[in-house]
Parts: structure tokens; sequence; C-alpha cells
């Protein structure tokens, strides 16, 4: 297997396919400590691990929390609202002043794509991206990799449909980079005022009916529709989008038997999906946080767990 | 010139197994609360044999565990290699119980000291013993075995290779290399 080298994790556009198995391999290891009494083992001891999140976030937050403390590395949160941000500071001098303090890692969230490049190259710290504008977030793709190649067996070769506002998803543009990557062949569907121009050309086939969609698929990635980002009119209304893409019962009928139900969360109950089709037993959306932790724990071991060349 | 000795043969390693297997079951006085850890990657294989031995001896196979103690050693951040993390699997409850802790070879005692470490994390043994295929001698903390398949004089730069059918494909021999460690 190959060797870690990276230093930061921004995208994982610029991960090869052997890097992402071994963060995958890496993390089936790690899902065992978060199942033991003592959930703690010592390999980040005395490493210092910062938070610095610009936009709201529950999951991501907690899950990099716990997957830093679960290794003995210390934490702290930053939020931008409470800190010298309101008072005018730059990101990058806000960023230098933590780094000025001798934090080893910066996992960063940003509504605007490219702020984690930016601070990775002007600043020492592994930088980790836990999600920028419409860009790229790894870890979530990463978790969602992982989750499908756990029930799954393997990667290569599965059909993904990926179903939503394809547009403004980070998540989904990370997931057809690695999916593509490991051998997958990935479907993305939705209204066509929310599919990316050229999206084709990322390698995906792009289908406007979620009905043959379903019927095809191994595992189905439903995604968020982002209301914050819904300014300029792109659905007639959220219920016509519930109408025409929500997933519920009836429509999984045409669906094969052990097709896995995929959401990154938050979910909108009663429009990406029903609520039966959120609790049923296709659905693997809980079991996509508690893996989380496991592949965040891998991505932070990767990039700190041992001295730099 | 290094030249490479063989210091046990595959019936040699066979013999040492099924002697440290009986000398476990004389120590503990049978199989009641005996579990066997085995240290990755080699020491998961002797775990192995050792418990097919016991199981020769006394018809019953006792809780057998697999220990990876990479997120415990003391040397992570001096080590450039990225060592591969691999999975630690122990599905019985380790409290109370009599634990024997296998792996190849006894050298500085630093992978024991952590194999202690992980195995204190999940839960309270009544004791732990620990047993080795080879002991070169060399130790760098206070650390010794219970049960030693053979003890081997080194120098500290010989290189003590244990191979093993399951991992290496080879027939089982222990393999002195002088002169490898640097």
């Amino acid at each position: 297997m190959s060797q870690w080298t990276k230093h930061d994790l921004l995208d994982l556009e610029d991960l090869s396919k052997d890097e992402l198995e071994l963060i995958l391999t890496t993390a089936k290891s790690f899902r065992e400590v978060s199942s033991r009494d003592v959930k703690k083992v010592p390999a980040l001891r005395g490493k210092t691990v910062v938070m610095l999140f610009f936009e709201p976030s529950t999951r991501t937050r907690i899950s990099f929390e716990l997957a830093a403390k679960r290794l003995s590395a210390d934490t702290l949160n930053v939020a931008a609202s409470s800190s010298s941000l309101s008072k005018g500071e730059t990101i990058l001098d806000t960023a230098k002043n933590i780094e000025a303090m001798n934090v080893d890692a910066i996992i960063v969230r940003h509504s605007c794509a490219g702020i984690p490049k930016v601070l990775a190259d002007n600043l020492g710290p592994s930088i980790i991206n836990a999600g920028d504008g419409c860009r790229a977030h790894p870890t979530q793709a990463l978790l969602d990799i992982f989750t499908m190649k756990d029930k799954k067996g393997r990667i290569e070769g599965l059909n993904v449909g990926i179903v939503g506002d394809i547009l403004h998803s980070r998540v989904a543009r990370c997931n057809i980079t690695a999916l593509n990557k490991l051998g997958a062949n990935v479907t993305v569907c939705g209204p066509s005022t929310l599919m990316p121009v050229g999206v084709e050309k990322l390698g995906v086939q792009v289908s406007y009916d979620v009905d043959d969609v379903i019927s095809k698929s191994d595992c189905l990635m439903l995604l968020r529709i982002q209301k914050e980002r819904q300014e300029d009119k792109f659905l007639p209304s959220i219920r016509e989008y519930a109408k025409k893409f929500g997933i519920n019962k009836e429509r999984l009928k045409k669906a094969k038997k052990d097709l896995l139900i995929m959401h990154p969360g938050p979910t909108n109950r009663g429009v990406e999906l029903t609520a039966d089709v959120a609790d049923g037993e296709q659905s693997v959306i809980l079991e996509q946080v508690t893996n989380g932790i496991a592949v965040r724990m891998a991505v932070l071991f990767l990039l700190l767990g041992t001295k730099e060349e | 010139m290094p030249e490479d000795t063989k210091i046990m043969d595959k019936d040699d390693v066979k013999r040492a197994v099924m002697r440290i297997a009986h000398e476990i079951l004389e120590k503990s006085k049978g199989v009641e609360d005996l579990c066997i850890i085995g240290i990755r990657t080699r020491g998961v294989v002797l775990a192995d044999r050792i418990n097919e031995c016991i199981k020769e001896i006394e018809g019953k196979n006792v809780p057998c565990g697999v220990l990876d103690i990479t997120l415990y050693r003391d040397d992570l951040t001096l080590v450039a290699n990225q060592p591969i993390v691999h999975e630690t699997k122990i599905a019985f409850d380790i409290s109370g119980k009599r634990v024997v802790l296998v792996d190849d070879v006894l050298f500085t005692g630093r992978t024991i000291r952590a194999a202690l470490d992980a195995l204190i994390d999940f839960g309270r043994p009544s004791c732990i013993q620990l047993a080795v295929l080879v002991d070169r001698g060399h130790r760098e903390l206070p650390i010794r075995a219970d049960y030693v398949g053979k003890n081997i004089p080194t120098n500290r730069d010989d290189n003590v290779k244990v191979i093993l059918k399951e991992n290496d494909k080879k027939e089982d021999q222990v393999v002195v290399e002088k002169g490898k460690i640097k």
C-alpha cells in the first residue's frame, strides 16, 4: 500500500486512488476504537487541533472534534461570529495568529471556495477542508464512500445515483471525483436549473428521470435542497421538487432490494425523502454519521500521526 | 559480508509452541478464565497455533483476540514512515480474565509496553502474561516474558526474522541476520 505524504487535505482531486484507499483502510481500523468502553487511543497526544468554522455546522464540527479527542489531541473551537473577524481582521490574519500559538492542524469551513487553499499556501499547520463554498467537502465524500464500501464490499462497478441540488453541492462534486477514481459509475439527477452546465465533463451520466435512476442504482445519495443558497429562484416551489424528485416508498418499489439510501444531512423530511424512507431499512443515514468519526480519525492520524520528512 | 544463521527450523518452532501451550496450561491450571491475545502480525499466527495446541490438550478452545499497537507506539512522532494502522479485534471482555499476550520476538520491550497500555484500555484483567517465540535480549524497559520458545543471544544490530507459513508463504523458521539494524 502507498505511503502517505500529503500535508493538507483540501480536495479529493489531489489524492491518488491508492491514497483514497489508504484512508478507507485506515478508517476501518479506527472504527473499532469508538466501540470500546474507553473510547480513546494516545496516538495524537500533545497535538492541538483548531476548528475554524465560518459557516454553521453541527455534524461535521462535532464529528471532527470527537475524532480528534478520541485520538487524544486537544481541540478548540473558533466561531467566526464571536472572534476578531467581526472586528475587521482578515481571515489570513486570524489564521496566522492561531498558527503563532503553535497548533498542529486547522480545520476550516467557509462559504467561499478556495479559502482552505489560501490558508494551506500561507501557513505551516496542516489544513483540513471541512467544506468550502460549492467546491469541496472531502471528509464527507470519504465517509459516504466508506459507508458504500462497508455495505457493498466494493466500490468498483457500483452504480451510484446522486439526486438533488447538484449545482450547489460540494458533497456531490467531491463524491464524483473520488467515485470516478475508484471505478464507480455515477449518475447525477435533479431539476435542470440545479444541474451545472457541462457536468458530464466530470465523467458522470446525467438524468432527469429519478425513477429510472432509482431502478438502476446500488446506492442512492440524496442531497439537501439548500434553502440558504436558493436566493435566485431555482425551483418554482419546494413542494414541486418533492413531488418530482422526492424519494418515497412508492418510488422505491422499482429499486433493487439492497439499494442503499444515503444523505449527508441535515435532511429535510418530506422534501428530499419521506420520513418512512429516512427511517426505513434501506437507509444508512445514521451509519454514515457513525462512520464519519472513523474517517476523520483516519485523516487526522495520517496528517498528524508521524514526523514530517 | 553479513551471514544469515538459521536458529530454529519448522520442527523446532512446532515443539516450542507446543511446550508454551503446556506451560500456560500448567501455570493456569486449565483453561478457565484464560484468553490469548496476539500482537499483529506474527503474534496473531502464534496465538492461533497456541490455541490449537490448547484444544488438542484440553479439548477446549479459549477466546482469542488480535491487538494492533500502532496507536500506542512511543515513537510515532519519531518515525517518518507512516505505519499502517490495522484493526484490533477483541470480541470478549478481558476484565477478570487471565490474559496471555503473544508476540514473535521480544527485543527492546517497547512493543509490549504499548500492548500493555492498549490492553488496560479494554478492561482490567486479573493478570497479563507474556509468551514469545524468541527472546533476543537488549531490553530497554523492565519487561520479561513468562513463556519463551527460545533464548537467542544476539548483537544489538542483528535482525531476528521469524518466518511463519501463514504470513510469509514459506516454511516456518527463525533466522538471525548479522548487522542488519543500523
